[in-house]
């Protein structure tokens, strides 16, 4: 605790230094900070189990790390869709603030509630400012699908655009909702998505938008990714339009590398790939605020029709906690996961229904438990 | 007791009237009826003209009108399409339209957009078969999506705030809502199909999807021998591009309905073989290829025409032709599986003279 703060101190005195046209802590810097709730060297992390086939794929997830004796506990904090108050959102809230990290499910909206009730998962995203979704589609070689060798990160700003909340109706009849875009937040998201295409070694950025209709609003995006551009000269930029991008996606998805857009663009975009590399159950996602970071699947399904059945797909959420861990820093328990659930996934070949096979969660499970205790590390009991 | 010549005259009004009733049903099944064709720009021409050629090989009982809709400025400063085409349009009630180009810095808006506030042309139908000749990595697509075409997103309202901070506003009205849910369940009804699905976000857009739904829900009821479900359009995506066949009827918002008619557009092949109408208020309908005016192609004999051909199939269809539709498809589609003679973009080399004149052979055996 004494260690988070000293460290957020620290980053406040160097700020004024390195602020530059963010005014934010540089990644560089970031990265020398420790994680954030690490005692006895043991991290806490908030779960938050959510609805559907979240609280099952959460408890295999506990299952694994318990196996694999992963000095990570979990503070579980329940939010219960169904109540019109937003008193669960914010206790989890609070606790993400408390731990700096937080694995989720996806948390029902239902329809029936008024429309004053706002998204749970958009309340969780904005309120923690966790303005860069990364969303990393590969293709796997163990699933059939119709395109091969797609590799495309996809970077979505995760706070404002469409998902602004912001609707009223003057009229009777008549409703108006606000999609906000400001300077500030594109050049956030597009200084995140440079320095992540830099890091990771890719080579072109592709801006996704709209801007031949709306001229204001994605004009700004536009501009502002084209400005960071240019202090990227190694990286290739350029643009295209979403329903272009739609269509190139599902005839040559391989031409495309790292993928900057807005919020709803980024929710159609994502899926899409999504579906590409082989389903909801394959892909992970990551919400990346300055301070926080919350891991989920990357298509946020609530996944009503399977849950319970024992049939729903773990990888996406098991891939999801490898990406925490090593956000944790325990890079040798992440790549110890990661690298049986793809050797489950590739060379054994045991696919869920979803990937048109016919093991079940638990088995899949199982299989990938089996992986890690006959590498030979050092597991509790099977 | 009527006067002899009194009861004359009212006997020959009213034969006149049933001769005119039946003279206009004949006009619609059996006499020919006029069409407005707006050949467009580049390689609007060649098409049409290919259009044009197949249409008479077939003897579909069309005659055709030319216009052009180049932008004019009426009185009052505001741009309009010029009255003559206009006149010709509210007479025809059907149009077959070219691609048109966009000039960047011309002062006027586009031509699309004008021919779409003239007319209120406010449903945009795509219907995305697959064609058998043409490989795809998806096979046995068969979805039509109807696109709410005038408010949404695209109502074109944006405010700069503060420097820095702009703001769209997207519009929803019930109006328009319950318009285009009345048309997709019309559409799936006159067409047999079996089910309507509504595309939204209304878990985000509470209110302005949530509005979009419940009148989507309320048509639905008086319409209980289609099946309505919903789906949110991140979901739809993911499955569209997983399994295509789920789905059959599509209705949407504007935006959505941009994204996803190109998505289904690219799963059977691009806008070089998706036909596209738009349906309008007084029964005007306007059908079009989507593609682009392709000016490096442009009167080199080399243009594709069959997006062009399958919308005035489309066409054909709506106005009751359903037998000549299906004449001129099947040759259509019977020439690209054949893949002897094929255009450039289809893989083949042929020129679009040949192509034309293979398909007017094959209208020509089937009789």
């Amino acid at each position: 605790m004494a260690a988070h703060t000293a460290a957020m101190s620290m980053s406040k005195i160097l700020h004024p230094f390195l602020g530059g046209r963010l005014g934010n802590t540089p990644r560089w810097l970031l990265t020398l900070l420790p994680p954030p709730a690490k005692y006895g060297g043991r991290h806490t992390v908030t779960l938050i189990p959510g609805d559907g086939i979240g609280p099952e794929l959460l408890n295999h997830v506990k299952e694994v790390f318990r196996f694999c004796c992963v000095p990570v506990d979990f503070e579980v904090v329940h939010v219960n869709s169904a109540v019109e108050t937003e008193d669960d959102i914010n206790n989890a809230i609070t606790a993400i603030r408390r731990n700096g990290v937080a694995l989720k499910g996806n948390i029902e909206t239902k329809h029936t509630m008024a429309p004053s009730v706002k998204s749970r998962n958009n309340l969780l995203r904005t309120s923690l400012d966790l303005y860069a979704n990364v969303m990393h589609c590969q293709s796997l070689p163990g699933v059939q699908t119709r395109h091969k060798n797609i590799d495309i990160m996809i970077i979505r700003e995760n706070t404002e655009g469409e998902y602004s909340n912001l609707e009223h109706e003057n009229v009777s009849g008549v409703v108006e909702s606000l999609k906000i875009i400001t300077r500030t937040n594109s050049l956030r998201i597009a200084e995140y998505a440079f320095q992540l295409a830099r890091e990771k070694g890719r080579k072109r950025v592709t801006a996704v938008h709209k801007a031949n209709i709306m001229k204001l609003g994605d004009g700004l995006f536009l501009q502002c990714c084209r400005e960071v551009a240019s202090d990227y000269p190694d990286l290739t930029f350029d643009s295209m339009i979403v329903d272009n991008t739609t269509m190139q996606l599902v005839s040559k998805p391989q031409q495309f590398d790292v993928m900057v857009m807005p919020n709803l663009y980024g929710n159609v975009v994502s899926n899409v790939c999504a579906g590409l590399v082989g389903g909801p159950g394959l892909v992970p996602g990551a919400n990346y605020g300055r301070d926080y970071a919350v891991f989920e699947t990357a298509t946020r399904n609530t996944g009503k029709s399977i849950a319970g059945k024992n049939i729903a797909n773990p990888t996406a959420m098991l891939l999801a906690s490898c990406m925490m861990l090593d956000h944790l820093k325990l890079y040798d328990y992440a790549s110890m996961i990661r690298n049986a659930i793809l050797s489950t996934m590739n060379e054994t070949r045991l696919h869920t229904a979803d990937l048109g096979g016919q093991g079940t969660t638990s088995e899949v499970v199982q299989s990938i438990m089996r992986v890690i205790q006959s590498k030979g590390s050092l597991t509790s009991e099977l | 007791m009527m006067a002899g010549s009194a009861w004359r005259s009212m006997l020959s009004q009213v034969v006149a009237r049933s001769r005119r009733t039946s003279l206009s049903s004949a006009s619609f099944s059996r006499g020919i009826q006029t069409v407005t064709l707006i050949p467009g720009d580049g390689i609007g021409p060649e098409i049409s003209t290919a259009v044009m050629q197949i249409f008479e090989a077939a003897k579909a009982p069309i005659s055709w009108e030319e216009r052009n809709v180049t932008a004019i400025k009426g009185p009052g400063g505001r741009w309009m399409i010029p009255p003559d085409a206009k006149e010709s349009m509210d007479r025809s009630k059907i149009g077959l339209k070219g691609p048109l180009k966009t000039p960047i810095a011309a002062g006027h808006p586009s031509m699309n957009l004008l021919l779409r506030k003239t007319f209120d042309l406010y449903a945009n139908v795509r219907p995305c078969i697959s064609i058998e000749g043409y490989k795809t990595p998806y096979t046995d697509v068969n979805l039509v999506t109807i696109r709410e075409n005038t408010e949404g997103e695209y109502s074109g309202i944006e405010h700069v705030i503060v420097e820095g901070v702009v703001q769209s506003i997207k519009l929803i009205t019930e109006d328009a809502s319950r318009r285009i849910a009345e048309y997709a369940f019309e559409y799936a009804r006159n067409n047999q199909r079996a089910s309507v699905t509504a595309v939204h976000k209304a878990n985000i857009m509470r209110m302005s999807d949530g509005l979009f739904l419940r009148k989507c829900r309320e048509v639905a009821e008086g319409y209980k021998d289609i099946k309505f479900t919903e789906m949110y359009l991140d979901t739809v995506c993911l499955n569209m591009v997983q399994d295509p066949t789920q789905f059959d009827v599509l209705v949407m918002p504007n935006l959505y309905g941009d994204i996803l008619s190109d998505l289904c557009a690219g799963l059977i092949g691009g806008l070089g073989v998706t036909p596209s109408g738009n349906i309008g208020a007084n029964g005007v309908a306007i059908f079009e290829s989507v593609h682009g005016t392709a000016p490096d192609i442009a009167g080199l004999d080399l243009a594709n025409p069959t997006a062009l051909l399958l919308s005035a199939v489309m066409m054909l269809r709506h106005m009751g032709h359903h037998d000549y539709g299906n004449k001129i498809q099947t040759a259509c589609f019977d020439t690209i599986r054949d893949k002897k003679v094929l255009t450039g973009d289809l893989g083949g080399n042929s020129k679009c003279s040949e192509f034309t004149a293979e398909i007017c052979r094959r209208i020509q055996d089937l009789d």
